[in-house]
């Protein structure tokens, strides 16, 4: 979690020694892209999560760090090792895969044995070093189960325990929680946290969940089409996306196509004709006057008021519609020329007053630092 | 509802009687047949045995003959033959096997369309007549035949190999006749198995060989019980391939049936022949079976 105090932000410090580093990496299948160009340092103890929607060349992207692909161009470095060429095998790093892939002719002890196995340990060595695992991860009394008579969960767990007995220096987890039922996900992501933290490895997490990035993440990366787009702190991707994609990929955003018409000194106004008004903001952006531009802003930077007087920026429109969610609500409100804007606003008292504006007109305010303005 | 919940009922257990009719038609009532025939007493007549059932004024006689049984016992020539019969299956099997499982695994692992067009081949040589290639290899390993030729040609030998009419032109021949049987079932088994497995234990420090000893080999032991099932049970009572690769002293309990039977005439010690037969081959072959279930259980 970002907000841990045992944190060091180790890609804050140009000095840093990268752990993990993709150079230039490119990878095609049959000549069709899947990665492309990818410039990446992770640094040790790092939970970072490579997020994007299927297709965007993440898994492509941890598969080369496991080395089941080549890359077509590029190198990649752990440790300052180049691995490229390093056959999966030899590689310091573990895998836990979506499928879990458990074997499933042997047993949970065997499973998580077999790496150990492999390294050539003592018996009396693995027995005690599975014992450990099978207990960090609940599983001890069923060390003598095959795959198939455990549930999703414990299968999750056994294969993670796994992936964490050889110790590696990196542990790749491709969707690991992707095949559990919410309430299971959730234990579960504070669960790996805690593992992370507690053994002090570095955690690469491949998820198309943004939620689930927010919570793991030290720092997320998110790809498209095969780009990695931006690389940064959860907190600075949702609050300072770099571009439209990342923007609406993460959370929910109002997009609005906006025209420079003043530049005093880069303060800018922008004219958004789907508002049929001007913006005016306080942070300085670049931007030429007549420049296209976007201006992004969440729903719940957003809110109601019966009477604008006060605020910065202020639009009317008519409630469309209010969707209950519990904890907060969101509004549709439809302005004067059909664009249709999202608010959503927290349920701080038991009867919002706006709970059943249905029709009503409102205004919709905001502050001049609320939303961010995009390039492209 | 209830109208249709027994037709769909009565459905199903259509669908379980054709195979037990099939069955009933053509392996139980043959059987009994042959059961009958074993139990009789031979004579020159048309058909050569005695009936088991006769009325004699009024009294239904039985005349059980056990006589052919204990023949067969006495005689060591039969024992010999099944036990050398399952010896040169039991060969010709592993023999199938080793050829067969770096053909099914290389198969298995190829990309469309090499994978079918590698399947078909498998199967091609099916479509020509069985017997004109068990006499290709006649052809092919006799003294002054293609394979010494080519082999003296290369100079690897200097004086022919006797090759033909010996043991191991038989192993050849059953392997070759019996190859696609070992080959489908093994490439049903390997391209079934989940890749990611494999990755898997690679993984986890594996080497290729690893991978193979410890993921792939155990995941397809079902398939190589069945392909080695298919090849050994038919070889057991192979009658044509002993006959033309093998020598005189070939002997498999096929050729002593066919003699017993066209040669001597022999109807009923033909057919303990081929009762006892069966019984060799049921005993391991359920065996087999349960551990294959066993197996695939455990897969599931």
């Amino acid at each position: 979690m970002s907000s841990s105090p045992l944190l060091v932000k180790n890609w804050l410090d140009p000095d840093a020694k990268p752990f993990i580093e993709f150079r230039g990496v490119t990878k095609l299948f049959d000549g069709v892209p899947a990665v492309r160009d990818v410039n990446l340092s992770i640094y040790q103890k790092e939970l970072f999560c490579l997020l994007g929607g299927s297709g965007s060349g993440k898994t492509t992207l941890l598969r080369m760090l496991a080395g089941f692909e080549a890359p077509t161009e590029g190198s990649v470095w752990i440790d300052g090792v180049d691995i490229t060429k390093v056959p999966a095998y030899e590689r310091p790093v573990n895998m836990m895969f979506q499928s879990y892939a458990l074997f499933p002719h042997m047993t949970v002890f065997d499973n998580v044995a077999y790496g150990l196995k492999r390294d050539g340990l003592p018996k009396a060595q693995i027995a005690e070093r599975v014992a450990e695992l099978l207990d960090l991860v609940r599983l001890s009394a069923y060390a003598k189960r095959k795959p198939d008579q455990l549930s999703g969960g414990q299968r999750q767990r056994v294969a993670l325990a796994r992936a964490l007995a050889k110790r590696p220096k990196v542990l790749l987890l491709d969707e690991p929680l992707g095949a559990l039922d919410k309430n299971l996900r959730e234990d579960t992501q504070l669960e790996l946290i805690k593992i992370q933290e507690s053994l002090g490895m570095t955690f690469i997490v491949v998820t198309h969940d943004q939620e689930e990035a927010m919570t793991l993440a030290t720092r997320i990366g998110v790809m498209d089409e095969g780009y990695l787009v931006q690389t940064d702190e959860p907190h600075t991707i949702y609050e300072y996306p770099n571009s439209t994609y990342v923007a609406d990929f993460i959370g929910d955003i109002n997009l609005l196509e906006c025209v420079v018409t003043e530049n005093d000194a880069g303060n800018l106004v922008l004219s958004a004709p789907q508002l049929e008004t001007t913006i005016d903001l306080d942070d300085p952006v670049t931007g030429a006057v007549n420049q296209t531009l976007w201006y992004a802003i969440r729903p719940e930077k957003m809110r109601l008021a019966r009477d604008p007087s006060t605020a910065v920026n202020a639009l009317k429109g008519v409630v469309h519609e209010i969707a209950y969610l519990g904890d907060f609500s969101v509004y549709w409100i439809d302005l004067a020329n059909g664009f249709r804007v999202r608010v959503s606003r927290p349920n701080i008292s038991r009867m919002d007053d706006f709970a059943e504006a249905w029709g009503e007109e409102v205004w919709i305010t905001w502050d001049g630092s609320a939303g961010v303005v995009l390039s492209q | 509802m209830r109208l249709i919940a027994k037709f769909k009922s009565l459905q199903r257990d259509w669908v379980s009687w054709v195979p037990t009719l099939w069955l009933g038609i053509f392996f139980l009532i043959p059987f009994v047949v042959v059961l009958k025939i074993s139990l009789s007493q031979a004579t020159i007549a048309m058909p050569p045995y005695l009936p088991l059932f006769e009325w004699l004024e009024g009294i239904l006689e039985i005349r059980l003959d056990f006589g052919n049984y204990l023949f067969l016992i006495d005689d060591p020539l039969y024992g010999s033959a099944y036990l050398e019969s399952v010896r040169i299956a039991l060969v010709s099997t592993i023999f199938t096997l080793v050829i067969g499982y770096p053909m099914a695994y290389v198969i298995a692992t190829a990309k469309e369309p090499r994978r079918t067009l590698l399947l078909l081949l498998v199967i091609l040589p099916f479509w020509t007549s069985f017997l004109l290639r068990v006499y290709a290899w006649i052809a092919i390993l006799k003294t002054n035949g293609l394979l010494n030729g080519l082999l003296m040609a290369l100079g690897l030998i200097s004086e022919p190999l006797v090759v033909l009419q010996t043991d191991l032109a038989v192993y050849i021949g059953i392997a070759y006749t019996y190859l696609p049987f070992m080959v489908l079932p093994l490439y049903a088994s390997l391209s079934k198995l989940d890749r990611t497995l494999l990755e898997a234990s690679e993984d986890l420090g594996a080497t290729p060989w690893i991978s193979f000893v410890t993921v792939t080999l155990p995941l397809t032991i079902p398939g190589v019980i069945a392909g080695s099932l298919l090849v050994f049970v038919p070889a057991i009572g192979e009658f044509v391939i002993p006959a033309l690769l093998g020598g005189n002293d070939t002997l498999m309990i096929g050729k002593v049936l066919w003699n017993e039977f066209f040669a001597n005439r022999d109807w009923p010690i033909a057919s303990a022949v081929a009762i006892i037969m069966l019984f060799v081959i049921v005993g391991p072959l359920m065996w087999l079976n349960r551990i294959n279930s066993k197996i695939e259980e455990a897969q599931l």
